[in-house]
């Protein structure tokens, strides 16, 4: 298994078994074969700002410039439990059930 | 040659708003489970996050205390990992660019202090709970602490032992408590502490580090990291390698193990949250949150020295909680004429008792004012110290004041001269042949008469009167 670099994927070589572990995503050896040199041609497209001398622009951290809105520190969201649970799969006692995760 | 232990430690701390980090949910603790959840916390798709004013100004104080740079400019990341108690996939975290950068701590080691390096103090939210126990095949989750937000406090590999790790939290632990920004109980979870271990040859560079998981008492996190620096040495002198890698501490048996099925997954693909735009500060608003900063625990035990002219052990004692500092002022305030008995039968007597039963100066059942009468009597000679005691075990047991026991049991002290010439008369006469033989030169036996003297008084005679008067009446 190749690591990542630190600043992501190294281009070019990405390890699409890797990715779809950490995505969740199951991948067939077919489909990882096909989407694999895929996902290098994107990357490589994207790389080519890689190339872009950016030595006197500013980072930009978001694509508004707008500053962050605060909120008060104020409770205003009640017990919507039963509404918000409704969804769930499976339920027990007021808690969500899903597969044994222990270490 | 002898090893080093190198440590650097990463404390979570659970910044006691009211609200979590991105909505407007409860935080209180012990709730039903999931009902202090919303859209927001649950991760439910469309919804957008919204910063909580409070747990910025409580990390920026506490950057402050530390006297590190606040970054004026600070961003939120995605650090993206599966856990079934997470259930965005993602915890909004900081990555890049923290909140607080390059502080600082002293610890007290050995009679001097050393100063740990204070990396970086991000602002993140927590996940929810993962509930296992008597379970088969699945796990319970509750979302309620889902979104509550930490401080993630990291620290340079500074320390050398065991004891420096420990008192380096014991520390911050009194700070963050101090500044108000967390409660800090480490049974609920709110301050809790990975340790990041190495072991190196004196003057060699850092060896390969483990870290060290669920570590939830200052006992646990000692023997953690003695545990695991034994291992490390053992391994390299058997000619082995340390492997980077996350190690869970058993406390049941007191050992380390690897946690392996963690590793396949660090992998934390940061990115910069976009849901959530730069968190700008202006110079004034962190200004203003220095101006709120209260008095640290080490200018409050050099002023308690100074004001109340108290040993330094004492002023240590007293300054272990913001409460009991606060406690110990408001008896010194009332009974203003010996700081140092109120610092005696603060520490001693009270705290003592208390914790005999669990408790703590909280929920102390006699008040300042109520133990301060009491230390009016003492000075005023109504009782001795050794009468004291005993009224202040009534007082525990039945919240009365001190005057109303020392009346209602009569343990009024006798300071009157004839009432004690009186009582010293008897016991004179009650024992002849003792009289005789003090009279013949047998000194010793004055402390006999005393006792007679304190015991005929059932303890209730002033023991200095008793003693002027003896020396007369003996003589006689």
């Amino acid at each position: 298994m190749r690591p990542s670099s630190d600043r992501g994927f190294d281009a070019m070589n990405v390890d699409v078994m890797k990715v779809a572990m950490l995505a969740r995503i199951r991948l067939t050896k077919d489909e990882a074969d096909e989407l694999g040199p895929q996902l290098n041609k994107i990357l490589a497209y994207v790389d080519k700002l890689s190339g872009i001398d950016t030595e006197d622009v500013p980072p930009t951290a978001h694509p508004h410039d707008v500053a962050m809105p605060l909120r008060a520190d104020v409770v205003s969201n009640g017990n919507r439990r039963d509404e918000l649970l409704a969804p769930a799969p499976e339920v027990e006692n007021g808690l969500y059930v899903v597969p044994k995760v222990i270490e | 040659m002898s090893w080093e232990v190198v440590i650097g430690l990463e404390v979570h701390v659970q910044v006691n708003t009211k609200t979590k980090a991105f909505c407007g949910c409860s935080t209180a603790f012990g709730a039903e489970p999931n009902t202090q959840t919303c859209p927001v916390c649950l991760g439910m798709p469309g919804q957008l996050p919204v910063l909580n004013m409070d747990a910025v100004t409580k990390t920026v104080l506490t950057g402050l205390a530390i006297d590190a740079t606040i970054n004026l400019e600070s961003r939120f990341d995605r650090k993206n990992y599966f856990y079934p108690d997470l259930p965005k996939g993602y915890q909004i975290s900081q990555f890049a660019i923290p909140l607080v950068e390059h502080g600082h701590l002293d610890i007290p080691v050995g009679g001097g202090e050393k100063r740990i390096g204070i990396t970086r103090i991000h602002l993140e939210e927590d996940a929810g709970k993962s509930l296992h126990e008597g379970l088969e095949g699945v796990s319970h989750i509750d979302l309620n602490r889902s979104g509550i937000p930490l401080m993630e406090i990291v620290s340079e590999p500074d320390m050398r032992s065991a004891d420096e790790a420990v008192a380096y939290l014991k520390q911050l632990h009194q700070l963050v408590r101090f500044l108000d920004v967390s409660d800090a109980d480490m049974e609920k979870g709110q301050f809790r502490c990975d340790a990041n271990v190495s072991v190196r040859r004196p003057g060699q560079p850092f060896g390969t580090r483990t870290e060290l998981k669920n570590l939830n008492s200052f006992r646990f996190i000692k023997q953690a990291i003695e545990y695991e620096a034994m291992r490390q040495i053992e391994l390299i002198e058997d000619g082995g390698k340390v492997v980077q890698e996350t190690r869970l501490f058993d406390s049941t048996k007191g050992v380390t193990r690897s946690m392996r099925s963690k590793e396949e997954a660090h992998d934390y693909r940061y990115f910069p949250e976009p849901d959530l735009p730069p968190l700008r500060l202006e110079r004034e608003q962190v200004e203003q949150i220095r101006r709120g900063m209260p008095e640290l625990p080490a200018q409050m035990r050099r002023r308690f020295e100074q004001e109340y002219g108290l040993s330094s052990y004492d002023a240590e004692v007293l300054t272990q909680t913001r409460e009991l500092a606060a406690w110990y002022e408001s008896l010194a305030a009332a009974h203003p004429a010996d700081p140092k008995r109120c610092a005696n039968w603060l520490a001693n007597e009270l705290l003592g008792r208390l914790k005999e039963s669990g408790r703590d100066i909280v929920d102390s059942p006699v008040s300042a004012q109520q133990l301060a009468g009491l230390l009016d009597r003492i000075a005023d000679n109504t009782i001795s110290g050794k009468i004291a005691k005993d009224v202040l075990d009534a007082m525990i047991e039945s919240g009365e004041d001190a005057d109303a026991i020392i009346e209602a049991r009569g343990l009024k002290q006798v300071t009157d001269t004839t009432a004690i010439d009186d009582m010293i008369r008897e016991v004179m006469a009650a024992n002849p042949e003792q009289v005789a033989q003090y009279k013949a030169g047998k000194e010793k036996l004055f402390g006999f008469f005393v006792g007679q003297v304190m015991k005929a008084s059932r303890g209730k005679a002033n023991p200095a009167m008793v003693n002027e008067r003896l020396k007369v009446l003996l003589r006689e």
